[in-house]
């Protein structure tokens, strides 16, 4: 029962043992009293591109949110069980948050240029971690915009607001801000949602090359996307983990019912 | 009547009655402005700026008035503003929805709604009675006080605009907290509370009730804050109470100093906030 209407790429994956880069294990998650995530196992691949999909609210933002959690913020918002980081639980109390999340990087939905310049913007997370001279600041803040496909388009400008930029350049820059950091793992949070469909394809090629330097996790409610970025995707209803596998197999020829009628759009 | 028929009709007459109230409103405050500047213009002078206040009868200008209220509002917006700040950033990203941010907002509307004639007494009891004299810091004191629950308040409503996925994103890059509230939320919001403050430095401007129980008056040149100070409020409440004309005419072109400066600070603040959010 092939149930595919998608152009699922080829992807190659060799001989290569996956190597694990983040594993749930038991792992839950509450908002106060509201159970959203439920007993999630998953493990997620060293420089692969792992998707989550699934209707709103079933909890993939939640997820991705405790990857370098930013639930804490909130304090109404707790987790519970293992979600190990090469090795190490990262709820644990003595996990250092601000080292997490030089190595956990997270871009959101909607572009969040902050209010300063473009060369500050990608400065201002590194200089939280780094102390480096301004002529390696000028290198990096190059490096990262060159790695965010952006620097053509702004290397004439540097000292122009990031807000002055279009949506997609924003995103770019928000994506390049992140990357300048050195992050192991880029969490990306519908990051194309906002914009256009010629910005979503820059921002796409973008993940593919990312990923060799990478671990990518990509939430999405486009399964186009879904199946077009990733290697791995999972989907997740209503709090719980439904299924995960390689994208072409859950694409073509997902194990399950429910996951099966959502990608064919027969849900609900 | 049709029922479109009607609906336009109810239209218009809900769009006469705005009308309506906007012209009244308006009709005062031009004819206040109208006033200020027909009498107060007159008295316009270049002794005005470089003459004591005199004795009825005799030549004299405002200047030490206008210096003393230049030094009152001056230090009191410096005292003030910091203070007003660095609550307001307690209030929007510290306290949020605690017990002792919800005090403290209680308290700051309170204060925010307070009668500046009640703040003029409250130094006067706590400052001048224990000083044994009216003095320019006990005026500065007042002022801030008036000052501060406005900077307070907009400063917690500037940064509660922020949205907060900016917070969002500058934590995710590893920020901490007070690196993310000097760099980014109170950037975004910098021109609001410029304007806030620049809004409260305007209310303090032309506040007479707080000055004339603690800086009262002074009618030489002083620029002692342990002294009775002179300032535009009390010197123009002093003068247009008399009976002598000249002392009139001078209290009048004070009005017209006051309505200027808080009309020019208006302005400015206008401008600041517009530039802005147009960025």
């Amino acid at each position: 029962m092939s149930v595919s209407a998608f152009a699922v790429p080829q992807k190659n994956f060799g001989d290569v043992r996956e190597e694990v880069q983040i594993c749930a294990r038991g792992f839950n998650f509450y908002y106060g009293k509201f159970h959203a995530l439920k007993n999630i196992d998953l493990d997620i691949y060293k420089h692969r591109v792992t998707a989550f999909i699934g209707p709103s609210g079933c909890g993939k933002s939640t997820l991705l949110r405790t990857m370098n959690r930013m639930y804490q913020l909130y304090p109404e918002q707790r987790a519970e069980g293992e979600l190990r980081l090469d090795g190490k639980n990262i709820l644990d109390t003595d996990v250092d948050l601000i080292d997490l999340r030089a190595r956990v990087g997270m871009v959101f939905q909607k572009p969040t240029p902050f209010p300063m310049s473009i060369y500050e913007n990608i400065a201002f997370g590194v200089s939280m971690h780094e102390r480096l001279r301004r002529s390696e600041m000028d290198d990096r803040v190059e490096w990262a915009l060159r790695k965010g496909a952006l620097w053509e388009e702004v290397k004439d400008k540097l000292r122009q607001s990031g807000t002055s930029l279009s949506g997609g350049q924003q995103q770019r820059l928000c994506i390049a801000r992140c990357i300048a950091v050195k992050p192991e793992v880029l969490l990306l949070d519908e990051p194309t949602s906002a914009l256009d469909p010629i910005s979503t394809a820059r921002i796409e090629e973008l993940i593919m090359e990312l990923k060799k330097d990478f671990t990518i996790v990509i939430v999405t409610h486009n399964m186009q996307q879904a199946a077009r970025v990733s290697d791995y995707t999972a989907y997740m209803y209503l709090g719980e983990l439904i299924e995960v596998g390689r994208t072409d197999a859950i694409f073509i020829k997902p194990s399950r019912r429910e996951t099966e009628d959502y990608i064919t759009g027969r849900f609900g | 009547m049709t029922l479109h028929a009607r609906r336009k009709l109810v239209n218009q007459i809900a769009l006469a009655l705005s009308l309506g109230a906007m012209v009244f409103g308006l009709f005062w405050l031009l004819w206040i402005l109208f006033e200020v500047v027909r009498l107060g213009f007159g008295g316009l002078s270049l002794d005005l700026f470089t003459k004591m206040t005199p004795p009825p009868g005799s030549e004299g200008g405002l200047l030490n008035a206008i210096v003393g209220s230049l030094i009152l509002v001056g230090m009191a917006s410096l005292v003030g503003t910091p203070i007003g700040i660095l609550a307001g950033i307690y209030l929007a990203e510290y306290g949020q929805r605690g017990w002792l941010a919800s005090a403290t907002r209680f308290i700051n509307d309170i204060l925010l709604s307070a009668p500046s004639i009640v703040i003029g007494l409250f130094v006067y009891a706590v400052v001048v009675t224990r000083m044994k004299s009216f003095s320019g810091i006990a005026g500065i004191i007042a002022l801030a006080l008036i000052v501060i629950p406005v900077v307070v308040r907009t400063t917690e409503n500037m940064l509660a605009l922020v949205p907060n996925t900016l917070r969002e994103a500058a934590f995710a890059l590893g920020a901490q907290k007070w690196k993310v509230i000097c760099y980014i939320t109170a950037r975004a919001a910098r021109a609001g509370i410029v304007t806030g403050v620049l809004l409260a430095v305007a209310r303090i401007a032309g506040e007479t009730a707080p000055l004339l129980f603690t800086a009262l008056s002074n009618q030489f040149w002083s620029l002692d804050v342990s002294e009775p100070m002179a300032n535009l409020p009390v010197t123009i409440f002093k003068f247009a109470m008399s009976p002598f004309n000249d002392w009139q005419q001078i209290a009048w072109a004070g009005v017209f100093l006051i309505t200027v400066g808080v009309l020019l600070i208006n302005v400015l603040a206008r401008l600041i906030f517009k530039e802005g959010f147009k960025q």
